[in-house]
C-alpha cells in the first residue's frame, strides 16, 4: 500500500520543506505499518532524488516531463492520484504551500479520501484516525477525524523536525498517464526576485511595522537582515501604504510565516498580524509603548526606540558572527 | 462572462475565540459575522471586472443556514446581481464542495477565497473545481479579462507568474486580487433589498471528516524583557537560551 508524498522541486532542487514532508510520511508510516513512496514532477537528477532516500523513501517515482511546468492543476491532481492508484496508497501527503493547496484537494475527491490541511503533527490515534491542526488563524487547535479509508493531509511547515535514517530509495521512471489534452494552463510570463532570502524559506525573518514612519527608514532594517541572512517582511499599513512590497506583508491577509525567530519592530501586534505569524518559534518585539499587545505574543522583549535598537543589534550580532 | 464569487460568512477578525459544550463546539454567542476577508477581495474585483465591460452578471453564494443573510445581502449591496443560499449546516469542505457544484456548474469563472477565515481549510475550490472537472488556478492575486480571455496572476514561490486559462475554471484567490475592499454605498445597500437571495435545498453528500474537539494554545510564558540599552543582552539570550541562532 504504501504512503505517498508529493514534493514539488525549485529548480530541480528540493528544499528543507520537502525533508520535512518524507520525515513525516516515514514516522507515519512506522505507525501504519508500511513504506513511503516519493512522486516527483519535473526535471531532477538522480542525485538530488537520493536524497528523499535520507528522510526515510523506499521509492521514488520520477516523471521527468516538462509539461508539468506550466503547474496545471488539473493535469498535476491526476498525475498524483494515477500514482496513489498505482501505489495503492492509503495516505496521501502534501506540503501545506500554495501548490499542496491547490492540488491535494482535488486529489482527494479523486481518490474518495478524507482530506485534513495544515495538520501540525502526527496523528494522536490512526485507527479512528484523528489528526490536529490550526484554526480560527492560530487561536485555536482542532482534533479532526478522518471518516474516509484514504486519507489525504497537507503538513503545515516547521511543525516537523527533519528525520534522518540509513535507507536507500529506488528510483523508478513513471508515466503519469496525462494525456495532452487535459493541460489547459499557459504560462506567458514568470518574474521571480532573485538574490533575496525568501520569506517562506527564512529561518530568520525581520519585520517592519509602521514604527518605521515612512519608507525612507528601512535601510537598518535591511543590514540587519544582510548581518542575519533573515528574511524581509512588514505589517500591513506598511505595504498598503506602498512603503514596502506586497510580498513583504504578513499576517491574516497576507504571508502566514512559521520562521525560527522573528523580529517585529515598530509592529503594535494586533490580531491579524499575529495570525500570520504566532508559528513562529521565538518572537522578539522591539516597541516603544510597553502596552503594545505585542509583547503579549512575544517571548523576548525591547521597550525602545527601534531606531536605536536595530543598529546595535546590527552591530552586535556582527561581533558574535565574526 | 458570468462570474459566481463564493461567500463564506465568518467571525470578525478579531473575535474572542471560546468552545462550548465540552470543547465540542464554537461558542458563537455575541459574535460578529462577516463576509470571510479573502471573498470580500475576490468580489471587489468581480464588481470592478463588470464595471469596466468584461462581465455579464455576478452572482454570490454561500452554503449555510439563514444567519448568513446579512452577509449575502451585503455582498449585494457591493455590487453582486443575485445571491443563492443552499440551506444546510456546513459540514466539512467535501459537503460544502458538493453543495456548490449543483450551481457552480453554469458559470464561467467562479471565484473562491484561498482558505475561511474560521477553520482555515483551503479546500473548497480545489474540491468544486475537481467536482465539475474544471481547471483551477490557486494563489491568484491579479484578474483581468482581454477580449473575452481570462488572464490571471498567480503567486509562485519569490515570483510571480502571468497565465492564460481557458474557462469554464476556478480561481482560487488572495490577497493582490483587489487592493481594499469595497464598502457598500447607501445607494448599493437600498438596491440590495430589492436584489433576488435565492434558497436552494440541500442535497445528499457525505461528510468525511468530523471535529472531535478543539483546544486552545497552552497558555505563552510571559515575555523576557530586556533593557533598551543592553541590546548585547538580548543577543546573548537569544544565541544561549533560545538558541535561535
Ligand atoms: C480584515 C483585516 C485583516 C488584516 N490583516 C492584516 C495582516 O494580514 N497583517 C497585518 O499586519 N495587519 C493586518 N490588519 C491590520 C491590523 O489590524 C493592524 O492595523 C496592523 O497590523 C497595524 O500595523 P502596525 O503594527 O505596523 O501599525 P500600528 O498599529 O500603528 O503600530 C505601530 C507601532 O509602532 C510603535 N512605534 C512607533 N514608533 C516607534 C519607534 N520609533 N520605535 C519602536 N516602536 C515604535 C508604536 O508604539 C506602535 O505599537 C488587518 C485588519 C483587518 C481589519
Ligand atoms: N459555506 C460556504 N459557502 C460558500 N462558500 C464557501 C463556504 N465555505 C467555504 N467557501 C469558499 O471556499 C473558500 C475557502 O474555504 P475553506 O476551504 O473552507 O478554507 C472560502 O474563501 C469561500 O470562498
Amino acid at each position: 500500500m504504501s504512503i505517498l508524498v508529493y514534493t514539488e522541486n525549485w529548480d530541480g532542487k528540493f528544499k528543507k520543506l520537502s525533508f520535512e514532508l518524507v520525515s513525516y510520511a516515514k514516522a507515519l508510516a512506522n505507525e501504519l505499518s508500511t513504506t513511503v513512496t516519493v512522486l516527483s514532477i519535473g526535471k531532477v537528477a538522480d542525485e538530488e532524488l537520493k536524497k528523499l532516500g535520507n528522510y526515510g523513501a523506499s521509492k521514488i517515482l520520477n516523471v521527468a516531463d516538462a509539461r508539468f511546468d506550466s503547474l496545471d492543476n488539473k493535469a498535476l491532481a491526476l498525475a498524483v492520484a494515477n500514482a496513489a492508484k498505482s501505489e495503492g496508497s492509503k495516505a496521501v501527503v502534501f506540503a501545506h504551500n500554495n501548490l499542496g493547496k491547490a492540488i491535494a484537494p482535488r486529489v482527494s475527491v479523486k481518490l474518495k479520501g478524507g482530506m485534513v490541511t495544515g495538520v501540525t503533527a502526527l496523528p494522536e490515534n490512526v485507527d479512528p484516525f484523528v489528526v490536529k491542526k490550526k484554526v480560527f488563524t492560530g487561536k485555536a487547535f482542532a482534533n479532526i477525524q478522518i471518516h474516509a479509508d484514504i486519507k489525504i493531509l497537507t503538513l503545515a511547515q516547521n511543525s516537523f523536525e527533519l528525520i534522518e535514517t540509513d535507507n536507500k530509495a529506488v528510483i523508478e521512471s513513471f508515466d503519469a498517464g496525462v494525456s495532452d489534452d487535459v493541460f489547459s494552463t499557459t504560462v506567458n510570463e514568470t518574474n521571480k526576485v532573485t538574490g533575496k532570502v525568501l520569506l517562506t524559506d527564512a529561518e530568520i525573518v525581520v519585520s517592519g511595522g509602521r514604527g518605521f514612519k515612512g519608507p525612507e527608514n528601512w535601510g537598518i532594517l535591511e543590514e540587519l537582515a544582510d548581518v542575519l541572512g533573515a528574511g524581509m517582511a512588514c505589517s500591513r499599513p506598511v505595504s498598503d501604504e506602498g512603503w514596502r512590497g506586497h510580498e513583504e506583508h504578513v499576517g491574516q491577509t497576507g504571508k502566514i510565516i512559521a520562521p525560527n525567530l522573528y523580529f517585529a519592530f515598530g509592529i503594535s501586534g494586533a490580531i491579524q498580524h499575529l495570525g500570520g505569524v504566532n508559528s513562529s518559534k521565538i518572537i522578539v518585539a522591539v516597541n516603544k509603548d510597553a502596552e503594545a499587545p505585542i509583547f503579549e505574543a512575544a517571548d523576548y522583549g525591547i521597550v525602545g526606540d527601534l531606531f536605536k535598537v536595530i543598529p546595535q543589534l546590527t552591530e552586535e550580532i556582527k561581533t558574535i558572527k565574526s | 462572462m458570468k462570474i459566481l464569487v463564493l461567500i463564506s460568512n465568518v467571525p470578525d477578525t478579531t473575535t474572542k475565540i471560546r468552545f462550548v459544550d465540552n470543547n465540542k463546539a464554537f461558542d458563537t454567542s455575541g459574535v460578529q459575522w462577516i463576509i470571510n476577508p479573502w471573498d470580500e477581495l475576490a468580489l471587489t474585483r468581480a464588481v470592478e471586472l463588470k464595471e469596466a465591460g468584461g462581465v455579464e452578471t455576478i452572482t454570490v453564494a454561500n452554503v449555510g443556514e439563514s444567519i448568513t443573510e446579512p452577509t449575502l445581502r451585503k455582498a449585494l449591496a457591493v455590487g453582486a446581481d443575485d445571491a443563492i443560499r443552499i440551506d444546510t449546516t456546513p459540514k466539512d469542505a467535501f459537503y460544502v464542495a458538493s453543495q456548490l457544484a449543483q450551481i457552480a456548474k453554469d458559470f464561467d469563472v467562479i471565484m473562491v477565497g484561498i482558505e475561511a477565515s474560521d477553520y482555515n481549510g483551503s479546500a473548497v475550490g480545489g474540491m468544486l473545481a475537481e467536482l465539475l472537472n474544471f481547471n483551477s488556478v490557486s494563489a491568484v492575486s491579479g484578474m483581468n479579462i482581454e477580449n473575452g480571455q481570462l488572464s490571471l496572476t498567480r503567486e509562485i514561490d519569490g515570483g510571480q507568474q502571468k497565465i492564460s486559462v481557458k474557462t469554464p475554471v476556478v480561481t482560487i484567490v488572495q490577497k493582490g486580487i483587489a487592493i481594499d475592499p469595497r464598502i457598500p454605498a447607501m445607494r448599493g445597500i437600498m438596491m440590495a433589498r430589492k436584489k433576488p437571495l435565492t434558497v436552494l435545498p440541500a442535497v445528499e453528500a457525505g461528510e468525511k471528516t468530523s471535529y472531535v474537539n478543539f483546544e486552545l494554545p497552552p497558555p505563552k510564558a510571559a515575555c523576557k524583557m530586556v533593557d533598551e540599552d543592553n541590546v548585547k543582552e538580548l543577543v546573548r539570550l537569544l544565541q544561549e537560551e533560545a538558541k535561535a541562532f
